[in-house]
Protein backbone atom coordinates (compact mmCIF):
# COMPACT_ATOMS: atom_id res chain seq x y z
CA UNK A 1 0.00 0.00 0.00
CA UNK A 2 1.32 3.58 -1.22
CA UNK A 3 0.28 5.14 1.81
CA UNK A 4 2.84 2.99 4.16
CA UNK A 5 6.09 3.69 6.15
CA UNK A 6 7.81 1.25 7.93
CA UNK A 7 8.95 1.32 11.51
CA UNK A 8 12.75 -0.13 11.40
CA UNK A 9 12.98 0.70 14.69
CA UNK A 10 11.58 1.10 18.24
CA UNK A 11 13.33 1.83 22.03
CA UNK A 12 12.54 3.63 25.27
CA UNK A 13 13.79 4.16 28.64
CA UNK A 14 12.01 2.87 31.54
CA UNK A 15 9.45 4.75 32.48
CA UNK A 16 9.89 6.21 36.54
CA UNK A 17 10.92 9.15 38.77
CA UNK A 18 14.78 8.45 38.21
CA UNK A 19 16.19 12.25 38.59
CA UNK A 20 17.31 12.99 35.32
CA UNK A 21 17.07 15.63 32.38
CA UNK A 22 14.69 14.80 29.64
CA UNK A 23 18.00 14.90 27.54
CA UNK A 24 19.11 12.10 28.89
CA UNK A 25 15.59 9.94 28.62
CA UNK A 26 15.19 10.64 25.02
CA UNK A 27 18.84 10.02 23.92
CA UNK A 28 18.90 6.59 25.62
CA UNK A 29 15.08 6.01 23.67
CA UNK A 30 16.67 7.28 20.56
CA UNK A 31 19.65 5.11 20.56
CA UNK A 32 17.68 2.07 21.46
CA UNK A 33 15.36 2.46 18.76
CA UNK A 34 18.30 3.47 16.77
CA UNK A 35 20.21 -0.16 17.32
CA UNK A 36 16.86 -1.94 17.14
CA UNK A 37 16.55 -0.46 13.48
CA UNK A 38 20.13 -1.38 12.87
CA UNK A 39 21.21 1.81 11.34
CA UNK A 40 24.10 4.76 12.16
CA UNK A 41 22.72 7.60 13.43
CA UNK A 42 25.21 9.86 10.83
CA UNK A 43 23.00 7.67 8.02
CA UNK A 44 19.60 9.67 9.76
CA UNK A 45 17.98 12.09 7.21
CA UNK A 46 15.30 13.65 9.43
CA UNK A 47 14.92 14.30 13.11
CA UNK A 48 11.76 14.81 14.76
CA UNK A 49 11.47 16.28 18.33
CA UNK A 50 7.80 16.04 19.99
CA UNK A 51 8.57 18.90 22.51
CA UNK A 52 9.02 19.52 26.04
CA UNK A 53 7.34 22.52 27.66
CA UNK A 54 7.61 23.88 30.93
CA UNK A 55 6.63 27.22 31.80
CA UNK A 56 4.93 27.47 27.95
CA UNK A 57 8.31 27.70 26.71
CA UNK A 58 10.42 24.65 25.58
CA UNK A 59 13.81 26.01 26.96
CA UNK A 60 15.43 22.88 25.43
CA UNK A 61 13.35 22.91 21.55
CA UNK A 62 13.14 19.40 21.08
CA UNK A 63 14.29 18.12 17.49
CA UNK A 64 17.58 20.32 17.89
CA UNK A 65 18.28 19.25 21.86
CA UNK A 66 17.74 15.50 20.83
CA UNK A 67 20.26 15.84 17.43
CA UNK A 68 22.82 17.81 19.10
CA UNK A 69 22.79 15.07 22.24
CA UNK A 70 23.47 12.56 19.70
CA UNK A 71 25.85 14.57 17.73
CA UNK A 72 25.06 17.14 15.04
CA UNK A 73 25.00 15.11 11.43
CA UNK A 74 23.55 17.83 9.12
CA UNK A 75 19.94 15.89 9.31
CA UNK A 76 16.73 18.17 8.68
CA UNK A 77 15.14 19.07 11.93
CA UNK A 78 11.27 19.27 13.41
CA UNK A 79 10.11 19.95 16.46
CA UNK A 80 6.39 20.12 17.43
CA UNK A 81 4.33 20.80 20.24
CA UNK A 82 0.94 19.24 20.48
CA UNK A 83 0.49 18.45 24.39
CA UNK A 84 -0.21 15.00 25.15
CA UNK A 85 -0.98 14.33 20.64
CA UNK A 86 2.83 16.27 20.99
CA UNK A 87 3.88 11.97 19.96
CA UNK A 88 1.60 11.81 17.26
CA UNK A 89 2.01 14.99 15.47
CA UNK A 90 5.63 13.95 15.78
CA UNK A 91 5.37 10.89 13.64
CA UNK A 92 2.62 12.25 11.30
CA UNK A 93 5.49 15.11 10.49
CA UNK A 94 8.27 12.20 9.82
CA UNK A 95 5.69 10.57 7.82
CA UNK A 96 4.86 13.00 5.70
CA UNK A 97 8.08 13.78 4.92
CA UNK A 98 9.08 10.10 3.91
CA UNK A 99 5.15 9.76 1.62
CA UNK A 100 7.17 13.48 0.30
CA UNK A 101 10.26 11.86 -0.56
CA UNK A 102 11.88 14.34 1.66
CA UNK A 103 13.48 11.74 3.98
CA UNK A 104 14.18 7.82 3.63
CA UNK A 105 14.96 7.55 7.35
CA UNK A 106 13.81 9.45 10.32
CA UNK A 107 14.11 9.59 13.74
CA UNK A 108 10.95 10.19 16.11
CA UNK A 109 11.91 11.34 19.99
CA UNK A 110 9.60 12.38 22.98
CA UNK A 111 10.60 12.46 26.67
CA UNK A 112 10.09 14.27 30.03
CA UNK A 113 11.54 14.70 33.30
CA UNK A 114 7.63 15.33 34.34
CA UNK A 115 7.18 16.99 37.91
CA UNK A 116 5.49 15.74 41.16
CA UNK A 117 2.49 16.46 41.80
CA UNK A 118 -0.23 17.81 39.74
CA UNK A 119 0.23 19.80 36.26
CA UNK A 120 -0.22 23.33 36.56
CA UNK A 121 -0.12 26.19 34.40
CA UNK A 122 2.59 28.38 33.93
CA UNK A 123 3.22 31.60 36.36
CA UNK A 124 2.40 34.57 35.96
CA UNK A 125 -0.81 36.31 35.88
CA UNK A 126 -2.36 35.06 32.19
CA UNK A 127 -5.84 35.79 31.87
CA UNK A 128 -6.12 35.41 28.60
CA UNK A 129 -4.71 31.75 28.90
CA UNK A 130 -8.06 29.24 29.49
CA UNK A 131 -5.44 26.98 31.32
CA UNK A 132 -4.26 29.79 33.56
CA UNK A 133 -7.99 30.49 33.78
CA UNK A 134 -9.11 26.79 34.90
CA UNK A 135 -6.80 27.00 37.72
CA UNK A 136 -7.12 30.43 39.18
CA UNK A 137 -10.89 31.01 38.84
CA UNK A 138 -11.98 27.09 40.02
CA UNK A 139 -9.04 25.43 41.36
CA UNK A 140 -9.97 22.54 38.36
CA UNK A 141 -7.20 20.71 37.86
CA UNK A 142 -7.01 17.46 35.66
CA UNK A 143 -8.50 14.65 37.79
CA UNK A 144 -11.61 16.95 38.51
CA UNK A 145 -12.23 16.48 34.59
CA UNK A 146 -11.53 13.08 34.92
CA UNK A 147 -13.93 12.73 38.11
CA UNK A 148 -16.41 14.79 35.79
CA UNK A 149 -16.27 12.24 33.54
CA UNK A 150 -16.55 9.18 35.88
CA UNK A 151 -19.33 10.85 37.43
CA UNK A 152 -21.18 11.39 34.38
CA UNK A 153 -20.69 7.74 33.25
CA UNK A 154 -22.03 6.20 36.70
CA UNK A 155 -25.41 8.49 35.85
CA UNK A 156 -25.78 7.84 32.55
CA UNK A 157 -24.25 4.44 31.79
CA UNK A 158 -24.05 2.55 35.22
CA UNK A 159 -21.22 2.02 35.77
CA UNK A 160 -19.68 1.17 39.26
CA UNK A 161 -16.90 2.05 40.96
CA UNK A 162 -16.04 -1.41 40.88
CA UNK A 163 -15.43 -1.27 36.77
CA UNK A 164 -13.43 1.59 37.00
CA UNK A 165 -11.13 -0.40 39.64
CA UNK A 166 -11.42 -3.49 37.45
CA UNK A 167 -9.59 -1.54 34.69
CA UNK A 168 -6.99 -0.47 37.25
CA UNK A 169 -6.61 -4.27 37.78
CA UNK A 170 -6.25 -5.40 34.35
CA UNK A 171 -3.87 -2.72 33.35
CA UNK A 172 -1.78 -3.53 36.41
CA UNK A 173 -1.82 -7.19 35.59
CA UNK A 174 -0.26 -5.88 32.24
CA UNK A 175 2.24 -3.30 33.36
CA UNK A 176 3.78 -6.07 35.75
CA UNK A 177 4.27 -8.15 32.74
CA UNK A 178 6.66 -5.26 31.00
CA UNK A 179 10.13 -4.24 31.66
CA UNK A 180 8.93 -0.49 30.78
CA UNK A 181 6.66 0.25 32.93
CA UNK A 182 7.09 2.52 36.08
CA UNK A 183 4.68 0.82 38.04
CA UNK A 184 5.32 -3.31 37.72
CA UNK A 185 2.79 -4.83 40.73
CA UNK A 186 -0.40 -6.55 40.70
CA UNK A 187 -2.87 -4.55 41.97
CA UNK A 188 -6.20 -5.65 43.47
CA UNK A 189 -9.64 -4.02 43.72
CA UNK A 190 -9.41 -4.16 46.99
CA UNK A 191 -6.40 -2.20 46.98
CA UNK A 192 -8.25 0.56 44.29
CA UNK A 193 -11.09 1.02 46.98
CA UNK A 194 -8.70 1.21 49.88
CA UNK A 195 -6.71 4.57 48.15
CA UNK A 196 -7.27 7.92 48.57
CA UNK A 197 -10.42 9.59 46.59
CA UNK A 198 -8.45 12.70 44.90
CA UNK A 199 -11.35 13.77 42.58
CA UNK A 200 -14.58 12.16 43.77
CA UNK A 201 -15.27 9.57 42.71
CA UNK A 202 -11.99 8.85 41.09
CA UNK A 203 -9.34 7.67 43.90
CA UNK A 204 -5.51 7.66 43.84
CA UNK A 205 -5.14 4.59 42.04
CA UNK A 206 -7.52 5.22 39.29
CA UNK A 207 -5.97 8.13 37.79
CA UNK A 208 -2.48 8.15 36.22
CA UNK A 209 0.86 9.41 37.78
CA UNK A 210 3.24 11.72 36.14
CA UNK A 211 6.67 9.81 35.16
CA UNK A 212 10.00 10.86 33.70
CA UNK A 213 10.46 8.57 30.49
CA UNK A 214 11.56 8.73 27.17
CA UNK A 215 10.37 6.60 23.55
CA UNK A 216 11.82 6.78 20.07
CA UNK A 217 10.60 5.03 16.52
CA UNK A 218 13.08 5.21 13.28
CA UNK A 219 11.17 5.47 10.65
CA UNK A 220 11.36 4.96 6.66
CA UNK A 221 10.43 4.52 3.41
CA UNK A 222 9.26 1.37 2.26
CA UNK A 223 12.22 1.47 -0.52
CA UNK A 224 14.58 1.72 2.05
CA UNK A 225 13.19 -1.17 4.30
CA UNK A 226 13.42 -3.30 1.72
CA UNK A 227 17.03 -2.10 0.23
CA UNK A 228 18.49 -2.68 4.31
CA UNK A 229 17.15 -5.89 4.32
CA UNK A 230 13.76 -5.61 6.42
CA UNK A 231 11.19 -7.24 3.97
CA UNK A 232 7.98 -7.73 6.25
CA UNK A 233 8.26 -4.62 8.91
CA UNK A 234 5.71 -3.37 10.66
CA UNK A 235 3.91 -0.54 8.80
CA UNK A 236 2.31 2.49 9.70
CA UNK A 237 -1.08 2.72 7.80
CA UNK A 238 -2.55 5.93 9.36
CA UNK A 239 -1.95 8.67 11.24
CA UNK A 240 -5.07 10.93 12.93
CA UNK A 241 -4.17 14.23 13.73
CA UNK A 242 -8.33 15.88 13.86
CA UNK A 243 -9.31 19.19 15.87
CA UNK A 244 -13.00 18.67 17.03
CA UNK A 245 -15.98 20.24 15.14
CA UNK A 246 -17.47 23.03 15.81
CA UNK A 247 -19.68 22.79 18.67
CA UNK A 248 -17.98 20.73 21.01
CA UNK A 249 -20.68 19.80 23.77
CA UNK A 250 -18.55 17.68 26.19
CA UNK A 251 -16.54 19.40 28.84
CA UNK A 252 -13.34 19.17 28.13
CA UNK A 253 -9.58 19.87 29.56
CA UNK A 254 -9.04 23.00 30.08
CA UNK A 255 -12.18 24.66 29.01
CA UNK A 256 -14.72 26.49 31.82
CA UNK A 257 -17.79 25.83 29.37
CA UNK A 258 -18.70 24.09 26.46
CA UNK A 259 -19.67 25.26 22.73
CA UNK A 260 -23.33 26.75 22.83
CA UNK A 261 -25.18 23.99 20.56
CA UNK A 262 -27.73 27.02 19.92
CA UNK A 263 -27.04 27.76 16.57
CA UNK A 264 -25.43 24.44 14.94
CA UNK A 265 -26.54 21.02 16.11
CA UNK A 266 -23.54 19.01 17.34
CA UNK A 267 -22.05 16.46 15.21
CA UNK A 268 -23.10 12.76 16.05
CA UNK A 269 -19.97 12.13 17.26
CA UNK A 270 -17.65 13.15 19.95
CA UNK A 271 -14.50 14.60 19.25
CA UNK A 272 -13.15 11.71 21.00
CA UNK A 273 -15.08 9.34 18.53
CA UNK A 274 -13.83 11.34 15.78
CA UNK A 275 -10.66 10.92 16.40
CA UNK A 276 -10.88 7.39 15.71
CA UNK A 277 -13.16 7.27 13.20
CA UNK A 278 -10.65 9.30 11.14
CA UNK A 279 -7.92 6.87 11.44
CA UNK A 280 -9.93 3.72 10.78
CA UNK A 281 -11.16 5.64 7.60
CA UNK A 282 -7.24 6.47 6.06
CA UNK A 283 -6.42 3.16 7.25
CA UNK A 284 -9.29 1.88 5.87
CA UNK A 285 -10.30 -0.95 8.42
CA UNK A 286 -12.35 -1.03 11.36
CA UNK A 287 -12.97 -1.81 15.05
CA UNK A 288 -13.48 -5.55 14.30
CA UNK A 289 -9.82 -5.47 12.32
CA UNK A 290 -8.25 -4.93 15.70
CA UNK A 291 -5.97 -7.18 17.08
CA UNK A 292 -5.22 -4.97 20.10
CA UNK A 293 -5.82 -1.07 20.91
CA UNK A 294 -3.46 1.08 23.25
CA UNK A 295 -6.19 4.42 24.40
CA UNK A 296 -5.15 6.75 26.88
CA UNK A 297 -5.94 5.79 30.59
CA UNK A 298 -5.48 9.08 31.95
CA UNK A 299 -8.56 7.54 34.24
CA UNK A 300 -9.75 3.94 34.86
CA UNK A 301 -13.16 5.48 33.56
CA UNK A 302 -11.57 6.95 30.48
CA UNK A 303 -10.46 4.08 28.99
CA UNK A 304 -13.66 3.02 28.86
CA UNK A 305 -15.09 5.88 27.43
CA UNK A 306 -12.62 4.58 24.86
CA UNK A 307 -14.02 1.18 24.71
CA UNK A 308 -16.79 3.16 22.67
CA UNK A 309 -15.05 5.97 20.96
CA UNK A 310 -12.93 3.49 19.47
CA UNK A 311 -16.21 1.18 18.49
CA UNK A 312 -15.52 -1.81 20.38
CA UNK A 313 -18.81 -1.40 21.68
CA UNK A 314 -21.72 0.19 21.58
CA UNK A 315 -22.51 3.94 23.83
CA UNK A 316 -22.81 2.62 27.42
CA UNK A 317 -21.63 -0.77 27.14
CA UNK A 318 -17.75 -0.34 27.75
CA UNK A 319 -18.41 -1.80 31.23
CA UNK A 320 -19.86 -5.11 29.84
CA UNK A 321 -16.98 -5.23 27.58
CA UNK A 322 -14.54 -5.07 30.11
CA UNK A 323 -16.98 -7.83 32.46
CA UNK A 324 -16.81 -10.08 29.57
CA UNK A 325 -12.76 -9.96 29.60
CA UNK A 326 -12.97 -8.73 26.22
CA UNK A 327 -10.12 -5.81 26.59
CA UNK A 328 -8.02 -8.26 29.15
CA UNK A 329 -4.67 -9.81 27.28
CA UNK A 330 -6.40 -13.09 25.81
CA UNK A 331 -9.48 -11.33 25.33
CA UNK A 332 -11.06 -10.37 21.65
CA UNK A 333 -9.51 -6.70 22.04
CA UNK A 334 -6.81 -6.22 24.69
CA UNK A 335 -6.68 -2.58 25.72
CA UNK A 336 -3.53 -1.36 26.98
CA UNK A 337 -1.56 -4.48 27.59
CA UNK A 338 1.48 -1.99 27.80
CA UNK A 339 -0.05 -1.51 31.13
CA UNK A 340 -0.95 1.58 30.18
CA UNK A 341 -0.64 5.04 31.75
CA UNK A 342 -2.02 3.43 34.69
CA UNK A 343 1.00 1.34 34.99
CA UNK A 344 3.40 4.33 33.09
CA UNK A 345 2.13 7.61 34.47
CA UNK A 346 2.49 10.54 31.94
CA UNK A 347 5.66 11.91 30.40
CA UNK A 348 3.81 14.05 28.12
CA UNK A 349 5.82 14.29 24.53
CA UNK A 350 7.04 10.74 25.02
CA UNK A 351 3.59 8.62 25.72
CA UNK A 352 2.08 8.79 22.16
CA UNK A 353 5.36 7.24 20.73
CA UNK A 354 5.57 4.40 23.48
CA UNK A 355 1.92 3.47 22.33
CA UNK A 356 3.34 2.91 19.19
CA UNK A 357 6.80 1.33 20.43
CA UNK A 358 4.54 -1.07 22.33
CA UNK A 359 2.45 -1.78 18.52
CA UNK A 360 5.59 -2.41 17.37
CA UNK A 361 6.50 -4.87 19.49
CA UNK A 362 3.40 -6.44 19.79
CA UNK A 363 3.61 -7.06 15.77
CA UNK A 364 6.68 -8.31 15.62
CA UNK A 365 5.67 -11.20 18.26
CA UNK A 366 8.28 -9.26 20.71
CA UNK A 367 6.11 -8.44 23.73
CA UNK A 368 7.41 -11.23 25.98
CA UNK A 369 5.18 -12.49 28.51
CA UNK A 370 1.99 -9.58 27.52
CA UNK A 371 2.43 -10.91 24.09
CA UNK A 372 -1.42 -10.76 22.17
CA UNK A 373 -1.09 -13.94 20.26
CA UNK A 374 -0.88 -13.24 16.44
CA UNK A 375 -1.61 -9.68 16.55
CA UNK A 376 -1.77 -7.96 12.81
CA UNK A 377 -3.39 -4.59 13.44
CA UNK A 378 -3.10 -2.25 16.13
CA UNK A 379 -4.41 1.25 16.79
CA UNK A 380 -3.44 4.00 19.42
CA UNK A 381 -5.32 6.78 20.76
CA UNK A 382 -4.82 10.20 22.51
CA UNK A 383 -5.84 13.23 22.78
CA UNK A 384 -3.81 16.50 23.06
CA UNK A 385 -4.99 19.39 25.43
CA UNK A 386 -6.57 22.45 23.60
CA UNK A 387 -7.88 19.92 20.56
CA UNK A 388 -4.97 17.85 19.30
CA UNK A 389 -6.55 14.67 18.13
CA UNK A 390 -3.93 11.56 18.09
CA UNK A 391 -4.18 8.16 16.80
CA UNK A 392 -2.16 5.33 14.89
CA UNK A 393 -2.76 2.68 12.82
CA UNK A 394 -0.14 -0.06 12.49
CA UNK A 395 -0.38 -3.39 10.62
CA UNK A 396 2.16 -6.26 10.06
CA UNK B 1 -9.25 39.02 36.83
CA UNK B 2 -11.93 38.00 34.81
CA UNK B 3 -13.71 41.26 33.96
CA UNK B 4 -17.21 41.25 33.04
CA UNK B 5 -17.88 37.69 33.26
CA UNK B 6 -20.93 38.20 36.18
CA UNK B 7 -23.00 41.20 37.53
CA UNK B 8 -25.71 41.88 39.77
CA UNK B 9 -26.41 41.05 43.56
CA UNK B 10 -27.93 38.23 45.20
CA UNK B 11 -31.37 36.95 43.30
CA UNK B 12 -30.16 39.36 40.36
CA UNK B 13 -26.81 37.71 39.88
CA UNK B 14 -25.67 35.81 36.62
CA UNK B 15 -23.19 35.09 34.35
CA UNK B 16 -22.41 37.60 31.39
CA UNK B 17 -21.92 35.58 27.86
CA UNK B 18 -21.83 37.20 24.25
CA UNK B 19 -24.14 36.81 21.62
CA UNK B 20 -23.08 36.92 17.79
CA UNK B 21 -26.02 38.68 15.74
CA UNK B 22 -25.26 37.06 12.55
CA UNK B 23 -25.55 33.69 14.27
CA UNK B 24 -27.01 33.67 17.40
CA UNK B 25 -24.06 31.59 18.95
CA UNK B 26 -23.74 32.04 22.44
CA UNK B 27 -20.31 32.34 24.17
CA UNK B 28 -19.23 32.08 27.26
CA UNK B 29 -16.50 33.39 28.76
CA UNK B 30 -17.36 36.08 26.62
CA UNK B 31 -15.92 36.17 23.28
CA UNK B 32 -15.19 39.67 21.93
CA UNK B 33 -13.24 39.21 19.07
CA UNK B 34 -14.58 36.51 16.61
CA UNK B 35 -17.52 34.09 16.41
CA UNK B 36 -16.16 31.08 16.58
CA UNK B 37 -18.89 29.43 14.16
CA UNK B 38 -17.06 27.84 11.19
CA UNK B 39 -20.01 28.61 9.34
CA UNK B 40 -20.60 32.01 10.66
CA UNK B 41 -19.20 35.24 8.73
CA UNK B 42 -19.11 37.10 11.78
CA UNK B 43 -21.65 39.69 13.42
CA UNK B 44 -21.09 42.02 16.26
CA UNK B 45 -21.04 40.14 19.76
CA UNK B 46 -23.38 41.59 22.53
CA UNK B 47 -23.09 41.08 25.87
CA UNK B 48 -25.92 39.04 27.08
CA UNK B 49 -26.86 37.54 30.66
CA UNK B 50 -27.08 33.71 30.97
CA UNK B 51 -29.81 31.38 32.32
CA UNK B 52 -29.58 31.86 36.20
CA UNK B 53 -30.74 28.06 36.47
CA UNK B 54 -29.99 24.71 35.21
CA UNK B 55 -29.48 21.09 35.44
CA UNK B 56 -26.54 18.68 36.40
CA UNK B 57 -24.14 17.28 34.07
CA UNK B 58 -22.11 15.57 36.29
CA UNK B 59 -20.10 16.98 39.38
CA UNK B 60 -16.75 16.27 41.08
CA UNK B 61 -14.42 17.74 43.99
CA UNK B 62 -11.25 18.32 44.90
CA UNK B 63 -9.58 16.25 47.54
CA UNK B 64 -6.33 17.81 47.66
CA UNK B 65 -5.12 21.39 47.56
CA UNK B 66 -4.74 22.47 44.09
CA UNK B 67 -1.57 24.39 42.92
CA UNK B 68 -0.67 27.94 42.14
CA UNK B 69 -2.64 29.82 40.39
CA UNK B 70 -5.69 28.44 42.93
CA UNK B 71 -5.28 30.94 45.75
CA UNK B 72 -5.39 28.97 48.92
CA UNK B 73 -4.00 30.21 52.58
CA UNK B 74 -1.31 27.20 53.13
CA UNK B 75 -1.95 27.89 56.80
CA UNK B 76 -5.28 27.00 56.98
CA UNK B 77 -6.11 22.73 56.35
CA UNK B 78 -7.48 22.09 53.25
CA UNK B 79 -11.02 22.37 52.85
CA UNK B 80 -12.38 20.57 49.68
CA UNK B 81 -14.74 22.48 47.67
CA UNK B 82 -17.33 20.26 44.69
CA UNK B 83 -17.24 21.34 41.39
CA UNK B 84 -20.35 21.16 38.98
CA UNK B 85 -20.95 21.48 35.28
CA UNK B 86 -23.99 22.28 34.86
CA UNK B 87 -26.27 22.45 31.75
CA UNK B 88 -28.43 25.71 30.31
CA UNK B 89 -31.04 24.64 28.41
CA UNK B 90 -31.83 27.83 26.93
CA UNK B 91 -28.20 28.39 25.50
CA UNK B 92 -27.49 24.54 24.75
CA UNK B 93 -24.25 25.24 27.01
CA UNK B 94 -23.03 23.62 29.77
CA UNK B 95 -20.97 25.35 32.43
CA UNK B 96 -18.17 24.96 35.38
CA UNK B 97 -18.45 26.26 38.80
CA UNK B 98 -17.59 25.41 42.55
CA UNK B 99 -20.45 25.11 44.85
CA UNK B 100 -21.63 27.39 47.42
CA UNK B 101 -19.51 25.78 50.44
CA UNK B 102 -21.16 23.24 52.31
CA UNK B 103 -22.34 21.53 49.71
CA UNK B 104 -20.68 18.45 49.17
CA UNK B 105 -21.23 15.80 46.24
CA UNK B 106 -23.09 13.45 48.65
CA UNK B 107 -25.35 16.14 48.22
CA UNK B 108 -25.73 16.86 44.23
CA UNK B 109 -27.09 14.27 41.45
CA UNK B 110 -26.73 14.21 38.01
CA UNK B 111 -29.99 15.80 36.73
CA UNK B 112 -31.01 18.18 40.14
CA UNK B 113 -31.67 21.81 39.28
CA UNK B 114 -29.05 24.14 41.10
CA UNK B 115 -28.75 27.98 40.30
CA UNK B 116 -26.05 30.63 40.45
CA UNK B 117 -25.15 32.51 43.70
CA UNK B 118 -22.23 35.28 43.87
CA UNK B 119 -19.02 33.77 46.26
CA UNK B 120 -16.17 34.45 47.18
CA UNK B 121 -12.95 32.91 45.61
CA UNK B 122 -10.44 34.75 47.77
CA UNK B 123 -9.22 37.50 49.71
CA UNK B 124 -6.74 39.72 51.37
CA UNK B 125 -6.36 42.42 53.55
CA UNK B 126 -6.99 44.97 50.30
CA UNK B 127 -9.49 42.71 48.03
CA UNK B 128 -12.01 40.53 47.64
CA UNK B 129 -12.22 38.47 44.51
CA UNK B 130 -16.07 37.51 44.00
CA UNK B 131 -16.87 34.43 41.52
CA UNK B 132 -20.00 32.45 40.82
CA UNK B 133 -20.98 29.68 42.57
CA UNK B 134 -24.04 27.02 41.78
CA UNK B 135 -26.20 26.15 44.59
CA UNK B 136 -28.95 23.16 44.29
CA UNK B 137 -32.40 24.86 44.24
CA UNK B 138 -34.17 24.82 47.37
CA UNK B 139 -31.17 25.23 49.75
CA UNK B 140 -30.68 28.89 51.03
CA UNK B 141 -27.57 28.13 52.87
Amino acid sequence: MSGEVAVLGAGMHPWGKWGHGFVEYGVAAARAALADAGVDWRDVDSVVGADTVRGGYPGHVAGATFAKALGWQGARVTSVYAACASGAQAVGTARAQILSGLADLVLVVGADAAPKGFFRPAGGDRPDDPDWLRFRVLGATNPTYFGLYARRRMAVHGDTLEDFAQVKVKNAASGALNPNARYRKRVTAEEVAASAVVADPLRLLDICATSDGGAALVLSSMEFARRHGTADPVRIRAVSTVTPRYPTTVLDLPDIATDSAVAVEPAADTFRASIARAAYEEAGIGPGDLSLAEVYDLSTALELQWYEDLGLCGEGEAAKLLREGATALGGRTPVNVSGGLASFGEAVPAQAIAQVCELTWQLRGHAGDRQVSGARVGITANQGLFGHGSSVVAVR
Amino acid sequence: MVAGWFAGDGDRFHLLGTRCSACATVFFPREDTFCRNPGCAGGDLAEVPLSRRGRVWSYTDSRYRPPSPYVTDPELSWEPYALIAVELEAERIVVLGQTVPGVTTVDLAVGMEVEIVPGVLNEDEETTWTTWHWRPTGVTA
